[in-house]
Parts: structure tokens; sequence; C-alpha cells
């Protein structure tokens, strides 16, 4: 599983790169999986949220590494297709992309402060829409509102929750001290 | 030491991830009707965490109702004390009404009328992990005879049918969801046209012409022409008749409670069922019966 550390180099190397308590990064994919497939059944309401998007977007921003976002980005995405009736491949594409995106801002901004992260996170939300909203008309022929009413509120509501989810998986980070 | 990949080599390895999936994507559009592995390995993986964190749900449910909530308790004790006086004259008048119910309940004849018709009752372990599509999953699967194209059903009405059969799980698709649908008839008008999902909680019925009549309050059935639900199970109500071009724009609303189903009844046949009819007087006599407790119904 990707769990190792990167060091940026050059110009960025001021940025921070956080590693991971071992198997963090695949405990916590794997949590925000069947959270997202129970919640639904207990509140409905829930399914506005894509607690596997926030957590691509989180290991991203914290490891800073265009490759292990990306790739991380596409396991998450593939497995949330999984368990979901869509196509193989919809939700890995558009989650590779914002694994990528995310730890390419990551690597250039300092994401730690909350407004950032709910920024960050609103607009993520609208790319990731975006890109499946895309793919489903351009591949699969399936007519899609690029936007809607819900989708604004999902993208608020997803935001504020990534803050907070972002302070716990905080908390997954191992003390920078502790760097060999 | 890791060596670190350099911005280009990233971006090349961006295009290559994104090209091999939408190969992917392309491939299953053709193939659509296989089965998937990895779907089957994925499912079989995150199964038991589903059901683990289903039993845990409840348990923590059950915790906060009989320890955690009992704020005002002992006045409500008190309250509900005095009602269960009144309830109890109450429940013999509602038994003689429940036992005649039960004589009509479609569901009811269904079963007692189709007892070699194999049923399996079933829990809903967990839904779908996308936004998009409404799912769920079943903790049954193809060990218990569970199959693809499977009517799902609750007492209440018709749910949905397996799209995917797992080794100890199944997916259903959900009446509600856009590829969604089951093959109606209007109850009282018996205007056969199919009832599909939209994404949103209610229905649609479809094809139906502007010269129909069509009233809110009408009950919707199965027609049994889709070859996978039997005729006559409840599919819903029809809330809002508009007129529209070509045909009427026909919402209806579910008769079961998809947005909260927690036990399910799976179908264990893939052949169509025919139910056995009543006889004409017993059935003109629960119709009458029937439409005499109707309660009334709103017109738009």
């Amino acid at each position: 599983m990707i769990n190792g550390t990167f060091d940026l180099r050059g110009a960025e190397t001021h940025i921070e790169v956080h590693k991971f308590r071992a198997g963090a990064v695949a405990a916590a994919a794997i949590f925000a999986l069947v959270i997202q497939a129970l919640l639904p059944v207990y509140f409905p309401k829930a399914d506005i949220l894509d607690l596997p998007l926030l957590v691509t977007i989180y290991f991203g921003l914290s490891r800073r590494n265009p490759s292990t976002g990306l790739l991380l980005g596409t396991i998450i995405g593939l497995l949330q297709d999984s368990l979901s009736k869509s196509p193989l491949g919809l939700y890995g594409i558009a989650k590779t992309i914002i694994g990528y995106v995310a730890s390419s801002i990551g690597a250039r901004l300092d994401t730690e402060h909350p407004i950032a992260r709910f920024a960050l996170t609103a607009v993520f939300f609208g790319l990731h829409q975006g890109v499946i909203v895309l793919i489903k008309r351009l591949l699969l022929a399936q007519p899609e509102a690029w936007f809607t009413t819900r989708l604004g509120i999902a993208a608020g509501l997803n935001a504020l929750v990534a803050v907070f989810l972002f302070l716990l998986l905080d908390r997954l980070r191992k003390p920078s001290g502790s760097f060999p | 030491m890791v060596a670190i990949p350099s911005r280009h080599k990233s971006l090349v390895l961006l295009a290559g991830v994104v090209i091999v999936q939408m190969l992917f994507l392309a491939v299953q559009i053709k193939r659509d009707s296989q089965g998937r592995l990895i779907r089957s390995w994925t499912v079989g993986a995150i199964s038991p965490f589903e059901r683990t964190g289903a039993w845990g749900f409840g348990r923590i449910r059950g915790i906060w109702i009989h320890y955690f909530a009992l704020q005002n308790t002992s006045r409500e004790n008190e309250n509900l004390r005095r009602e269960n006086d009144a309830l109890k004259l109450q429940l013999d008048q509602l038994r003689s009404k429940a036992a005649e119910a039960d004589r009509l309940a479609p569901l009811i004849n269904f079963r007692q009328l189709n007892r070699n018709v194999p049923m399996l009752g079933a829990r809903v372990i967990g839904a779908s992990a996308d936004t998009a599509s409404h799912t769920i999953f079943l903790d049954r699967g193809e060990r218990e005879g569970v199959r693809r194209n499977m009517a799902v059903i609750t007492p209440d009405g018709v749910v949905g049918k397996i799209i995917e059969a797992f080794p100890n799980s199944a997916q259903v698709l959900l009446l509600t969801d856009k590829e969604g649908g089951v093959g109606a008839l209007l109850a009282d008008s018996r205007i056969q046209k199919p009832v599909g999902g939209t994404g949103e909680p209610l229905l649609v019925m479809k094809y139906v012409p502007n010269d129909e009549t069509v009233n809110a309050g009408d009950r919707v059935i199965t027609s049994g022409m889709d070859r996978i639900f039997p005729k006559d199970l409840p599919v819903g109500t029809v809330t809002e008749v508009k007129p529209g071009n070509p045909f009427k724009l026909i919402r209806v609303r579910p008769a079961a409670n998809l947005e909260r189903l927690e036990e399910v009844i799976v179908l264990l046949t893939l052949h169509p069922l025919e139910l056995r009819k009543e006889p004409e007087s017993r059935v003109s006599d629960a119709a009458e019966k029937t439409a005499s407790e109707q309660p009334p119904t709103a017109k738009p």
C-alpha cells in the first residue's frame, strides 16, 4: 500500500511532507468506504457525503506527492466503483485526477488552515463532479446536469465535514520529530 | 529511499492511469452483461465490514435507546399507563379489523396463494457507495439461491431487482434508481405502462397519453409483463399528474419505503409467477370492502 514518505526538492522544500502511521492510509480509505456504504441505510440523507473523496483529498494534500496521490485516488475510486453500480473507472478516473491535483496543490500551498481546507475541498468537490459529468456525457452517453442546487449544497456540506474530518485524520500523522 | 518521480513523470503516470481506466470503461460498456471479478472481490472483502458495521450500529442504537435516551421517562411512563388503558379498549376493535385487513392484503394473498414460491428474508447491510445511484446490498447471496434478476419486495410493495449476486451478498437496484423500473398498471383504469426511477424519491409512470384519465391517489400495481415481478403487487400511489408533451407527467410515490429499508423479501425464482385466481365472489367482496375502507384521496 502507498504509505511511504517522500521529500520535496528545490523551491518546495519549505512545505512539510507528512508521514502517517503504518496502515493508516489503507485503514482510513477502507473505513471511509464502509461508512459511505453504511450511513445511507440508517440516514438516507447522508448519501450527500462523499467520504472516499474527502480521504483522497486529505492524503493528497498531506503527502504532496502527485504520483502517490493519483495512485491512491485510483484505488479508492475503483473500490468505490466496485461498491456501486457505476461502471468501473467512473469514480476511478475522477479520483485519480483529484488525487493528482490535490497532491500538486499541496506541494505548493500550506493547506493546514481550516479555511484553506474548506475552500479547497469545495473546489475539489466541484472538479470531481465535473469530471464525472464529463465522463458520463462523453463516454457513457448519459445526459447529466452540470450543476444542480443539491450539488451546491453537497459541495458546501462536504467541505464543512472535511474541516472536522481532516482534524481527526491529522491524528494519524507521525510526529515530525520521528522523520528519518 | 524511494526514487522521486519528476513532475513530468507524474504527469505521464496520470495520463497512463486515466487512459487505462477509460479503456476499462469502454470494455465494460461492450460487455456489461458479464460479471466483473474485481467487483466480486471487492464486495466479498467489504461486506464483512458492512455486516459488522450494521451489527455495531444496531447495538449502539440499542444502547442509546435503552440507556441514554431516558430523559423524562418517568413522566412519559405515567402518561403511557393512562394511554394503555384507553388503547386496550381500542385493541379489541382493531383486532377484528386487522383480521379483515389480513384477508384483503394483496401481499398476504400472494403468499397464501403461492406457498410453493420460494422466498427468502434478507437484511440490508449497505447502500451504494456513490451518491448518484440507488442500490443496496443484502446479507444473502448465491449460496442461499439468490440470482441476478430476482425480484425483491417488502410487505408494503415492490423494492427492486437483484443486479449482482455474490457468494454471501447481493446488490439490489432500487426502483428509484434512474435505471430502475417495473411493468405496471393503474389498478382502476387498467392502463398498462412502465414505472421507472428518476434518481429522486418519487417514481414516474411513462408513456401515458394526454387523453387518458389519471388522478392523484390512483393505485399502481405490477402488471407482470416484465417477467420479473409477479402480477398485482403494490408499486405505489399516483401523487401528481400534469399534462406533458407528448405524454402525461405522472409522479408515483413508492408503496415500499425505499429510503428506510432494513428487511426485504427476495423471490427465489427466475420464472414468471402466475397468481392463482381467487373465486370471483371472494374477489368482488374483497374489492367492495377495500373500497369502503379506503381513505378519501386528494385530487389535484
